[in-house]
Formats: C-alpha cells, sequence, structure tokens
C-alpha cells in the first residue's frame, strides 16, 4: 500500500448560502496522478484552493503528509507551501519579469543558493519542459502554450513532492495539450512527483490518470481508477465521460415549469 | 428615524471599510519594512531601487513643468494685487513660502498621484485578476512584502526629493516673471527669497510631501491588491485609486496645515 500524501476529510464549504463542497473525503498516494474531474461549478477549483491552503474551509480537515494545513499560521503554510508547486489555469507568470527571473523567482526567495547555480538550475527546469534557449524572453512574447511550459518549469523550480495543476489543457489546442500531458507524466514519473489534476478535458484524464475522482454539486460521486471509471455504472459519470447532451445532468430548461418560471 | 441613521451608516461603511483596510496594509508595510526583514525575509532594495527610478526619476520632467509654470503664475497674481499697495519686491517672498509650504508639496503629490499612483493600482490589480499574486501566495512569497514595500519606499523618498526640486523650479518660475516683467533688480528678488523663507518653511513642506507619498502608495497598493472583475475591474480601481489619493491628499493637506498653523510651526 502506498503512502498517503494528501487526505481530505469531511470538508464542507458554503459560500452565501450555497453549500459548494459538500462533505469531501479523499486520499491522494504518494507518487500518483490523481485526477480531479467534474463539470463547470462543481466546487472542483473551489476543492482545489482548499488543498493549497488559499481558502479555509468552514470544517473538516485538508491533510499533508500527516499536517492538518486548516490549522496552521501563516509561517507554517509557507513551508508547507514551498515543498510543492502549482500550475495555474492562465500560467500567472509575472508579466514584469523574464522567463529566467520567473523560473528562478521561488528559487531566490527561498534558498542561499549562489546566482550562477540559480542559473544553471533555471536552464535545467527549462531544458525539462522543452523550452532551452527562452531564458531571455517576456511571458508576453510567448504562446499560451510556451507561457504554461514556463508555468510548470516554475512549478517544479523547488524540486516539490507535490504538483497541483488547474485545467492544464484551458484554451490550448490538442497537439499543445498532448504535449503538455506528456510532461506531466515524464515529470511524475523522473522526478518522482505526487500530482492532483483538476480538469474536464476527457481525453487528457484518460492520458494521465492513475485515479480518478467525479465531483457533482460538492459531492464525490466515485473514486476509482481508469478503468473503474471508464466502466462505471454511475449515469452522472457515463454522461460526463461521453459528453452527451441527454442524461441526468441537465442544462436545458425542461418543459414542466417553463411556462411558470417565463411568467413569474 | 431609525432607517434615516441606518442609510447615513450604509454610506459610511465602504469607505470606513476602506480605511480600515488601508491602515491594515500600511502597518502590514512597516512590519515587513522594520520587523520582516529580522524574523521572516528581507524586501528587495533591487526593486526598491526600481520603483524609485520609476515614481521619482521618471517623474522629473512632468514636476519640473508644473512647478514652474505654477510659480508663473502665482508671481503674475500676486503682481497684480502687491503692485497696488507699492511692494512688488514682496512677490519674491510671497512665491517662495508658498511654494515651499503649500504648492510645491501639493501639486507634486497630484501629479505623482496621476502619473504613479494609477501606474502601481494598473499594475498590481491586473496582477490580481490574472491570478499572478494567487500565484505569488502558492510560492510562500508574500505580495505585501514583494509589491507593497517597494513601492512605498519608492514614493517615501522621492516625493520629498521631487518637492525640492517644485520648490525650486517654482521660485524660478516667480523670477522669470519678477525679472523680465516687473523689473525687479535680480539681486533684491534673491534676497527678498534668501531672507524670509524659514528653514522650517521648508521642512514642513517636504514632511507634507513624505505623508502625500505614503498615501499614493497604499491607496495605490489597497485599490490594486483589492481589484477584482477582469479588464473592467482594473479599470474600475484605477479610477478609484487616483480619486480616493486626490481627496486624501487634500485632506491631509488641510489637517497637516492646520497643526503647523496653529502650533506656530
Amino acid at each position: 500500500m502506498a503512502k498517503t500524501v494528501i487526505k481530505v476529510e469531511n470538508l464542507i464549504k458554503t459560500f452565501g448560502n450555497r453549500r459548494v463542497l459538500d462533505g469531501i473525503n479523499l486520499e491522494v498516494y504518494e507518487g500518483e496522478t490523481f485526477v480531479i474531474m467534474g463539470g463547470s461549478g462543481c466546487g472542483k477549483s473551489t476543492l482545489l484552493r482548499h488543498l493549497i491552503g488559499a481558502i479555509k474551509p468552514d470544517s473538516g480537515e485538508v491533510r499533508i503528509k500527516d499536517k492538518d494545513i486548516t490549522q496552521l499560521d501563516t509561517h507554517g503554510m509557507d513551508e508547507i507551501k514551498k515543498r510543492f508547486g502549482m500550475l495555474f489555469q492562465s500560467s500567472a507568470l509575472l508579466d514584469s519579469l523574464s522567463v529566467e527571473e520567473n523560473v528562478s523567482l521561488p528559487l531566490k526567495e527561498h534558498t542561499k543558493l549562489a546566482p550562477d547555480i540559480i542559473k544553471i538550475m533555471v536552464k535545467m527546469k527549462l531544458g525539462l519542459v522543452g523550452l532551452r534557449g527562452f531564458e531571455n524572453h517576456m511571458p508576453s512574447e510567448l504562446s499560451g502554450g510556451m507561457k504554461k511550459r514556463v508555468g510548470l518549469a516554475r512549478a517544479i523550480a523547488m524540486d516539490p513532492d507535490i504538483v497541483f495543476y488547474d485545467e492544464p489543457s484551458a484554451g490550448l489546442d490538442p497537439v499543445v495539450t498532448a504535449v503538455i500531458d506528456k510532461l506531466m507524466i515524464d515529470l511524475s514519473k523522473k522526478l518522482l512527483i505526487t500530482s492532483v489534476v483538476v480538469t474536464h478535458d476527457m481525453n487528457s484524464v484518460f492520458r494521465i490518470a492513475d485515479r480518478i475522482a467525479m465531483l457533482h454539486k460538492g459531492k464525490i460521486l466515485q473514486i476509482g481508477t481508469k478503468e473503474e471509471i471508464k466502466n462505471s455504472t454511475n449515469p452522472i459519470v457515463q454522461q460526463f465521460i461521453a459528453g452527451d447532451v441527454e442524461g441526468p445532468i441537465q442544462f436545458l430548461t425542461k418543459g414542466d415549469d417553463y411556462l411558470e418560471h417565463l411568467t413569474q | 428615524m431609525i432607517s434615516f441613521i441606518e442609510q447615513i451608516g450604509a454610506f459610511f461603511r465602504r469607505p470606513f471599510e476602506k480605511a480600515l483596510g488601508e491602515l491594515r496594509l500600511f502597518l502590514q508595510v512597516i512590519y515587513w519594512i522594520f520587523v520582516g526583514p529580522f524574523v521572516r525575509k528581507p524586501f528587495s532594495w533591487r526593486s526598491t531601487a526600481n520603483q524609485m527610478a520609476f515614481s521619482g526619476v521618471h517623474s522629473v520632467i512632468i514636476v519640473f513643468f508644473v512647478a514652474l509654470f505654477t510659480g508663473i503664475v502665482l508671481a503674475m497674481q500676486s503682481a497684480y494685487q502687491l503692485v497696488q499697495f507699492g511692494v512688488k519686491s514682496l512677490v519674491a517672498t510671497l512665491v517662495a513660502v508658498s511654494m515651499a509650504r503649500e504648492l510645491g508639496p501639493v501639486f507634486t503629490a497630484l501629479v505623482v498621484a496621476g502619473r504613479v499612483g494609477s501606474a502601481i493600482t494598473a499594475e498590481i490589480s491586473s496582477m490580481k485578476v490574472n491570478e499572478q499574486i494567487e500565484a505569488l501566495d502558492t510560492m510562500a512569497i508574500n505580495p505585501v512584502r514583494f509589491l507593497a514595500v517597494p513601492r512605498f519606499l519608492g514614493l517615501l523618498v522621492m516625493m520629498p526629493c521631487l518637492t525640492i526640486l517644485a520648490d525650486v523650479m517654482g521660485m524660478l518660475g516667480g523670477f522669470i516673471i519678477g525679472y523680465f516683467s516687473l523689473k525687479i533688480n535680480p539681486g533684491l528678488y534673491m534676497n527678498m527669497t534668501v531672507k524670509f523663507l524659514l528653514l522650517k518653511d521648508i521642512y514642513t513642506g517636504l514632511f507634507k510631501s513624505m505623508i502625500f507619498g505614503v498615501i499614493i502608495a497604499i491607496v495605490g497598493c489597497y485599490e490594486g491588491l483589492n481589484a477584482s472583475g477582469g479588464a473592467e475591474g482594473v479599470g474600475r480601481s484605477t479610477t478609484v485609486s487616483v480619486v480616493s489619493s486626490f481627496i486624501l491628499i487634500i485632506l491631509a493637506d488641510c489637517l497637516l496645515t492646520g497643526i503647523f498653523y496653529f502650533l506656530n510651526i
């Protein structure tokens, strides 16, 4: 049995009177790629923000390496943050800094390494994501896919144990998405990184995932391996995988209360 | 009656919350300058120097022109009155004292609020709406230390420098009118300037300008860090930043001038 790196217990979060997360329980094991999938507005981004400590829950625990991060102060949280990396949906590179400065930022801030060493480390990380020679480019000169790769290089700059990915394929074409997916697989195999990925791109889910959690309306419907999810008997999971309009997940207005809704 | 009071309360609630937030940000900045470097992590001197260049050096030309023309206008307007009393040489004194005590610091602050305060808010708020602030946070880099402290120090140091420039330029503007139009003897003009301009006139002005610098930096960073709502939010917070800086600068000016006047400083 692999070691548990992240353990979420009974996580509940309410915004206003809307319960966004309704009793989430999950475990992520060391070295695996764990995908959280679900429709827009199902709470998956909120769940990710709890995992990185950006939001405090109403109740429940988020344990990273046996430390309950919901109880930590800023200083303790900073120490945890140094052990993980995060790739943002919009890459979130600092516009005013060059590629090299972006990737070296966590190293400069958190280590006492000499500038020469940092320079070499940045080159290595950029090499890992296939962007050798782009050190002096500014983020505005890069395409969306390149920015994502720089963001990934920055996320792994500190040699983290865990990397979080927020919609890594958002806004990218299928080929670039495949490239990013391959990078994610490579990194987790080469550097033995535990990955937690939030996405709704089914192609990449089945490419990268070791295990998958399906989130729906703030609850986890099912957790399982790729095969278990593919062969799921849950109609919601099946509709989501197939991308059908008809099914238990309803978006289009139903006939019954439509007239009532219009005339109200 | 109660609902009327409630309405007044609701009207003042947002400005009050803002003031509280700005005060909290100010205290955080002070913490990161004086305490943070010893118990946590130092701020970056390099980025502070960059901010000094941006807020100070690049504002020189605009401050130069604004102050020069203010001095010219002030000389002409005061000459219009003083000539009637036959004491046109007092133009020199009037221009020097009003530039040093009032117009130098205030006009510089308004120019810098428009040029630098807006740029600070626009930059930080666009970072905020593009997840960059959140990214700093997840990298365990405190946004106040990383972004607000260099801007705060930059303005705190450069505002007095720009104000000295404005004072000198304003007096030069006055001199131009005094010499070419009022035909005041240049030696007399300078003598009248130096004789009646006291050291306290200059340092009260410089003290004011430092307070204005604090206001511009804190309001600019606060509005930036609390922006929301995409590109529209960036524009909105930039406008709010400049408008509230202007109001706070004038309020602080009134308060400080009152203190100096009644304490006879």
